[in-house]
């Protein structure tokens, strides 16, 4: 997050980005992604938390050259892809590659999984045809898939099966950075946990940066190394995932942990339970002050008319709410009621923060 | 239809109880086996969880109560017994009684579930009207009292709304207020908030339960999350491959599951409490239907399997049942020692 990073460190950095939609003279302008800023380091992987709604797919088209933004900057390892020609950006952007969530929709079903894997290669013109095939089969192996699967259709596999050629597609460019749009949404858990597993492999192998966005809080935080919650076009908190996720210093995120359905039922007891009214409000029409105002349990006259401000509260975690040095207060006055261990607990949040920098 | 002999043994506590039955449907290359001897029962107001991943039969065990299933080309076997009658051996107009009155269900993706062309007001008065004497005034009434039930904020006007000017969360909301305005004895919920976001997630649920708790209505729960049927049921039923493997209360069987299954499953979910590393996963996946192992159907994905679980005769056909009212299809489930969640 901070702006001492060095810069050849930094795979991805997003500045103020603002895209929209639709008309403003019509009064139909979507703000989907609303001012956000972020920056990736290399190797490192970044979650995207959000609800449907929240602008986290706009912006992971976006970080991937596929959108354009209509306000501030994505700096591809320093460099300002939308500068470049329609031609330079379709070459610089094979660097860039996204993975959607559906990937019954991602294959031509006239097209056998090897014509698609090695699709991408064909069109940069990269090596002979025999060598792209080996490289395609390469791949297929490094995303354990038998080289049989090679050469059925889509509708052949199973969707484990397809996400993983999916994936395979994605790295035949030899990407930088891969955007992760909800990959494991539409897989049963026990395949969803194999495919976590996958692409913590590949990321060691490869030294990939990924953006991996979710609404599963808890597939985020088990891979992330630093997570951003996103409500409505705003990054509302940032900070290192565990962090985040143990002690949120936002409501929304808070709401969003206390959401999630608890397995352990020891666990489900101590827990407080948060049920947020309402849903997300219409886009066309934002809440005035906070956003996050009309479903927050804790507002007050203030959220109705002023924005927060984003700040930094413990080193790397950065939150945007009028109360969020109120929240750290309670949470550490319990974090002390609960005596050494709870102390001990959050100072070791506090170091892993100051470590992800 | 095969017909087994006239003795029910459930006793006057049992809603639903589901005895043996089987299930074949048939396409192009002919007859397959999709449900293989699934017992389980449901009490009056308990909830019951039935969990597996998909293709295990979930929906299906769903489709064979309500009767939902193309009648030429499927075969029902064995017994659903509910308020003394067989749900099997129900003629149609039967069945017309007891769907939406005694029997109600919810399905996953609300925005097919719902009529296009029709008011949501009007699709619940409809349900009212089929089951109850009752005037078109009375009926409005009625549906826009279940529509106000259900946390919707100006029900009179939604009412006239159709299903395309609804967001999903409302939509599921009237689904819901639809499977409980005749206040039936049981309801089928099928993944009823996979579709959702967390947080309407969480409302849903809590709406859900709140009703049926108010209607005295049991639920039989399916879905593939584990931390909501933590959350919320008093029963769960795991199925694997057209079959039951294990059941029991739900405290019991998430803290000792006793088939490798279940371990593996509650195993799979990432949890922030457990540190970062490879999640142990379950290898393979389910068989297809035409080519089913020949003893235990977990065999070859189970990382347990030895020789005796090769055998046919050895899982094909019992249960075991055991103290706490749990059953296991496993063989060796006493000699394992499967790790749990929590205490």
């Amino acid at each position: 997050m901070s702006a001492g990073a060095a810069s050849d460190q930094t795979a991805l950095k997003v500045d103020n980005l603002h895209v929209s939609f639709g008309n403003p003279r019509r009064g139909s302008l979507i703000r989907a992604v609303d001012g956000v800023s972020f920056s990736v380091r290399k190797g490192e992987i970044f979650g995207v938390i959000g609800e449907s709604g929240s602008g986290k797919s706009t912006l992971g088209r976006c970080l991937v050259g596929l959108l354009s933004p209509s306000g501030g900057d994505v700096l591809h390892d320093g460099i300002d892809p939308f500068k470049f020609s329609r031609r330079e950006l379709n070459r610089h952007r094979r660097k860039y590659q996204i993975v959607s969530q559906d990937p019954n929709a991602a294959f031509d079903p006239r097209m056998t999984i090897l014509q698609s894997i090695c699709e991408p290669l064909n069109i940069a013109g990269e090596g002979t045809r025999a060598e792209r095939r080996e490289k395609a089969f390469a791949m297929l192996d490094r995303v354990s898939l038998s080289a049989e699967m090679a050469n059925r259709y889509p509708h052949e596999i199973s969707g484990g099966q397809k996400q993983r050629a999916n994936i395979a597609r994605a790295l035949m460019l030899d990407p930088n950075v891969i955007v992760c749009d909800e990959v494991v949404a539409a897989l049963d858990v026990s395949i969803q946990a194999d495919m976590l597993n996958l692409f913590a492999r590949l990321q060691e192998q490869f030294g990939l940066t990924y953006v991996f966005i979710s609404h599963d809080l808890r597939v985020v935080s088990h891979i992330s190394d630093r997570v951003a919650v996103m409500y409505f076009g705003k990054i509302v908190e940032v900070g290192p995932a565990h962090a985040v996720i143990e002690t949120p210093l936002h409501p929304y995120t808070e709401a969003l942990r206390s959401a999630e359905p608890e397995i352990n039922p020891a666990a489900a007891g101590a827990r407080k339970r948060i049920i947020l009214q309402g849903e997300i409000p219409s886009a066309i029409t934002p809440p005035s002050g906070c956003r996050f105002h009309t479903r927050c349990p804790r507002v007050r006259d203030i959220c109705r008319t002023q924005e927060p401000r984003q700040r930094e509260l413990l080193p790397g975690r950065h939150v945007a709410c009028h109360f969020a040095e109120e929240m750290l207060g309670e949470k550490e006055r319990r974090s002390l009621d609960l005596a050494g261990r709870g102390g001990a607990h959050q100072g070791a949040t506090a170091t892993q923060g100051a470590d992800m920098m | 239809m095969q017909q087994l002999a006239e003795t029910t043994t459930a006793s006057q506590d049992t809603l639903l109880d589901i005895q043996n039955l089987t299930l074949s449907l048939r396409d192009q290359s002919g007859w397959v086996e999709v449900l293989n001897n699934v017992s389980f029962s449901v009490k009056p107001k308990e909830i019951l969880g039935v969990v597996g991943e998909s293709g295990c039969g979930k929906s299906m065990t769903a489709l064979s109560i309500l009767r939902l299933l193309p009648p030429r080309d499927s075969r029902l076997g064995g017994k659903i017994m509910f308020g003394g009658q067989n749900l099997v051996s129900c003629s149609e107009s039967q069945m017309n009684r007891i769907r939406g009155r005694h029997i109600s269900m919810i399905f996953q993706e609300p925005m097919s579930a719902l009529d296009p062309v029709f008011t949501v007001g009007y699709q619940i008065e409809e349900t009212l009207r089929r089951h109850f004497r009752l005037d078109r005034k009375e009926a409005t009434e009625r549906a826009v009292a279940a529509l106000d039930s259900v946390g919707i904020a100006s029900p009179r006007h939604v009412a006239t709304l159709y299903p395309m000017n609804l967001s999903g969360g409302m939509r599921q909301r009237v689904m819901i207020a639809m499977a409980l305005v005749c206040e039936p004895r049981l309801l089928i919920a099928d993944e009823p908030t996979t579709a959702l976001d967390v947080t309407i997630q969480a409302q849903i649920m809590d709406l859900l339960l709140g009703l049926a708790d108010r209607t005295g209505t049991a639920i039989m729960f399916i879905t593939h999350n584990l931390g909501l049927v933590a959350q919320s049921c008093h029963r769960m039923v795991t199925m694997y491959a057209g079959q039951v493997v294990e059941g029991g209360p739900v405290r019991g069987v998430i803290a000792g599951p006793r088939h490798p299954y279940t371990a593996g499953l509650l195993h799979s979910i990432p949890d922030s409490n457990r540190a970062r590393g490879t999640l142990p996963s379950i290898a393979g996946r389910v068989p297809s239907l035409r080519h089913m192992p020949k003893g235990c159907r977990f065999g070859p994905r189970c990382s347990y399997s030895t020789q005796p679980c090769e055998l046919p005769q050895s899982i094909e056909n019992e249960g075991i049942e055991d103290v706490d009212r749990r059953e296991v299809r496993c063989n060796r489930w006493e000699e394992l020692e499967l790790r749990g969640v929590g205490a």
